[in-house]
């Protein structure tokens, strides 16, 4: 029996037609626009001033307090103007925009494709290079690393988790990784066992990406405490609660953390960032996108530099089709749709999606028919019709104790309803609300 | 100018689930019963039901257009559901202008008055049954004798007692009123469990077949369309709560004497006219095979609107549905008693659903 979450989950069509192909480096943009918030928490602070020369890697925007994160310049060139720039959320925000002259790096980089497995650094030393770093959770939640690395007092990680789950439909950019950088990710897994002091670290992957289990499974023989896990295909086993219940069986407390049952949790991708910026010395200024689509002329994995504008991925992968009809920044499930292909790739951009005209426009809304399919895959135990028309009536203290807060948006409840009801719209803004007036009430 | 793209908020792909498939699935189910019902009945069941669904249709699709004056929403299939299942609910010989007024009652009344699919509280379709058995109690008990595709749909007013015959609940109810052994009378009318199962006995023409039932309940457990906690409490309540009560009444007592050799105390009872009169009971089992279980457990209290949203709600209003089934059964007035069951029911629905709750995923945090 292949190991899985236990409470709902659906089981959306896979899609995962770039799978095929290889990490190719994307060519350098023009310009670029470097967003000052692309982390959860508060904003990175511009260093850099208009007209000012930068080379890769250089900071050009500090961390403001501690969950915030570093921000790097990921061309080299000159700051063209320090602006408001639209991007994938639909608003403008403050952004750095550098115009490209060259590919100059900063020294101290390593370039070389040597593997460095130099396991002699401390947990200290190691959470510090991730802060410099700008490291955060390329997942796709863009948490602060150094944060989930700095265990709270009292508590303790017992283990790592590895998320190699990738459950999102099409996209395939952490299976690309898996198999290309499979070394480089046990030495990343090494340093965060040592930063976390934890000698267990688990690698959860869908059984849907065989070949990324056992390169994985080989190379984890290798090393002391590191297991791979096949798990059956379910979404959202992606989320870092479910990926814990699936591997541990544990559930991560109704508002707490993963560390509350003694794990931390790291995507691969992130896992990829922490060796390079400890082995490599190499800030966060680059991922690996995914831009893919069934009319995507080649569905591609693309080595990305941050800032880099979603148009420039998609003449890359063939141009836009002719019948694009939504371009989600994102997987299809949880993804955001963004309405200006200028809209730059961000530390949190997995993949860019295109959906053909006809999947693109809402299906007719009826009112709920109460087949209780809501209720029935929602991972977390909740229940989303309810929800709904708590919500559509404004009704906060109702909405809080049946436990909105809980909320994950996996979407699974939108996806599933045949009725087509606006389900994730409506627990989005009534979740939002609820935690709005929470922290209201505490001030 | 540049292309304008969709903007929406994720998930930005659907499941291929709709109102309509669910249900074609439901319809698709019905089609083994009602297939059967014909082998049984004849020509008598496709008019029911032809005209059942076709007024139905037409009766939604009337209050949508002219008298709300909103979009019809007939394509979604709900009311040839709820015309199929009234059909079911009915005699084989119902004069067509009874059942036009079910329909009216069912859509009308039962449905669109709480502001159609989605609204109703109680299940339109046994809304229309429960006023038709109310209005024409003698049109709506009279059962045509299953004689095959020949049976006759308009019965000659001369031969009515030759080619009617009552239910086998109708039976045990007189038994029960009467004081007469319920054995007895089993083996005189030769009711056996076979027929009970195979659709052989009288009674409205969609609930007689158990076995096509439960064909086309598996049918929807493997499509996914229900769930199997309602129809399995359903039949378990009905099937233990009877079975308790049998084991107090002279044919249980008899049965667990002769196997058991326990001596199990008889319930008695004074009647209206202060005679002492021994309790009789049929068997668990003739209980959920005879009568609309089947066709109530798996296909009426199923009806998503009306039914609980979570297993352990669902199991509860199943249960209760058997329960007061047997009740009304053994001590109403009516010989049978799951559409009744299933209404009250449903009105505890908005209950349940506040009450119990699922199973959340993770411990509440105390003083977070």
């Amino acid at each position: 029996m292949l190991k899985t979450f236990a409470k709902g989950g659906v089981h959306p069509p896979e899609n995962k037609i770039s799978a095929k192909s290889k990490i190719k480096d994307l060519q350098l943009p023009e310009t670029i626009s470097i967003p000052i918030s692309q982390h959860l928490g508060t904003p990175s602070k511009p260093i850099v001033e208009r007209g000012e020369q930068v080379v890769v890697g250089q900071l050009i925007a500090k961390n403001e307090g501690f969950v915030s994160s570093n921000i790097h310049s990921s061309v080299s060139g000159k700051i063209a103007k320090i602006d408001n720039v639209i991007d994938s959320s639909g608003y403008k925000r403050k952004s750095i925009v550098i115009s490209t002259e060259g590919d100059e790096w900063d020294k101290n980089i390593d370039r070389t494709d040597k593997l460095i497995t130099d396991f002699s650094c401390s947990s200290e030393e190691i959470i510090n290079k991730v802060i410099e770093a700008g490291i955060v959770g390329l997942g796709g939640a863009t948490f602060p690393s150094h944060v989930k690395l700095s265990i709270p007092r009292g508590k303790k990680a017992e283990y790592l988790i590895i998320n190699g789950v990738e459950c999102e439909p099409y996209l395939t950019a952490d299976h690309a990784l898996m198999l290309e950088k499979g070394e480089e990710l046990m030495v990343g897994i090494q340093l965060l066992k040592t930063a976390l002091k934890v000698d267990k670290a688990l690698i959860g992957i869908e059984n849907n990406k065989p070949d990324a289990i056992k390169h994985l499974s080989e190379l984890a023989q290798n090393f002391k405490g590191i297991n791979v896990y096949a798990l059956k295909v379910k979404y959202p086993q992606g989320g870092e609660k479910q990926l814990i219940k699936a591997l541990l069986n544990r559930e991560v407390p109704s508002g707490g953390l993963p560390v509350d049952v003694g794990v931390v949790a790291f995507n691969v991708g992130t896992t990829l960032a922490v060796y390079e910026a400890v082995q490599k010395n190499k800030p966060l200024f680059e991922r690996i996108v995914t831009v893919t689509g069934k009319s995507i002329k080649h569905p591609s994995n693309f080595r990305v530099r941050i800032g880099t504008p979603v148009s420039d991925l998609l003449s890359a992968a063939g141009g836009l089709p002719e019948n694009a009809g939504k371009v989600i920044n994102g997987g299809p499930m949880m993804g955001k749709a963004i309405s200006d292909l200028s809209v730059p790739i961000t530390k949190g951009s997995s993949g860019i999606l295109i959906l053909p005209e006809s999947e693109s426009g809402r299906r007719k809304v009826r009112s709920c028919i109460r087949c209780a399919k809501c209720v029935s895959i929602c991972p977390m135990g909740l229940e989303p019709y309810l929800l709904m028309s708590l919500s559509r009536k404004n009704l906060f203290d109702r909405l809080e104790s049946n436990r909105i807060l809980d909320c994950i948006e996996c979407g699974s409840c939108g996806y599933i309803c045949p009725s087509n009801t606006e389900l994730l719209e409506y627990l989005r803004s009534g979740k939002a609300t609820v935690s709005q007036l929470i922290r209201t009430s505490k001030k | 100018m540049n292309k304008l793209f969709t903007v929406s908020q994720s998930p930005h792909i659907h499941s291929d689930y709709t109102i309509r498939k669910l249900m074609l699935g439901v319809i698709i189910a019905l089609l083994p019963a009602f297939v059967t019902s014909l082998v049984f009945y004849g020509v008598g069941v496709l008019i029911v039901t032809s005209v059942s669904i076709a007024s139905c249709i037409a009766f939604e699709f009337i209050i949508q257009k002219l008298i709300l004056k909103t979009e019809t929403k007939i394509s979604d299939g709900s009311a040839i559901v709820t015309g199929l299942l009234l059909a079911f609910n009915l005699p084989s010989n119902l004069p067509i202008w009874i059942i036009i007024i079910g329909s009216l009652v069912a859509i009308g009344i039962g449905k669109m008055t709480f502001g159609g699919l989605g609204n109703n509280p109680f299940n339109p379709a046994l809304v229309g049954r429960v006023f038709l058995l109310i209005s024409f109690p003698t049109a709506m008990t009279v059962f045509p004798k299953a004689s095959g595709f020949n049976t006759p749909y308009m019965i000659p007013a001369d031969k009515m007692d030759a080619l009617t015959g009552a239910t086998p609940l109708s039976l045990v109810k007189e038994c029960i009123k009467s004081g007469n052994s319920i054995t007895e009378l089993l083996n005189i009318n030769n009711l056996n469990y076979s027929d009970m199962f195979f659709g052989n006995i009288g009674g409205s023409f969609g609930e007689i077949a158990a076995f096509a039932l439960i064909v086309g309940f598996l049918y929807l457990l493997i499509r996914k369309i229900i769930t199997w906690h309602i129809p399995v409490s359903v039949i378990a309540g009905v099937f233990l709560f009877a079975g308790i009560l049998w084991i107090f009444s002279e044919e249980g007592h008899n049965i667990i004497n002769d196997s058991l050799n326990i001596n199990m105390p008889v319930i008695k009872f004074k009647d209206a006219n202060q005679e002492i009169k021994i309790f009789h009971m049929a068997d668990p089992l003739f209980h959920i095979l005879t009568g609309g279980i089947m066709l109530g457990a798996i296909y009426m209290a199923t009806d998503y609107v009306t039914s609980p949203m979570i297993p352990k709600g669902m199991i509860i209003y199943g249960a209760g549905i058997g329960i007061i089934t047997v009740v009304i059964r053994v001590f109403g007035s009516y010989p049978e008693g799951i559409s009744f069951a299933i209404l009250i029911m449903n009105g505890f629905v908005p209950l349940i659903n506040r009450y119990i709750k699922p199973e959340r995923f993770g411990e509440e945090v105390k003083n977070g």
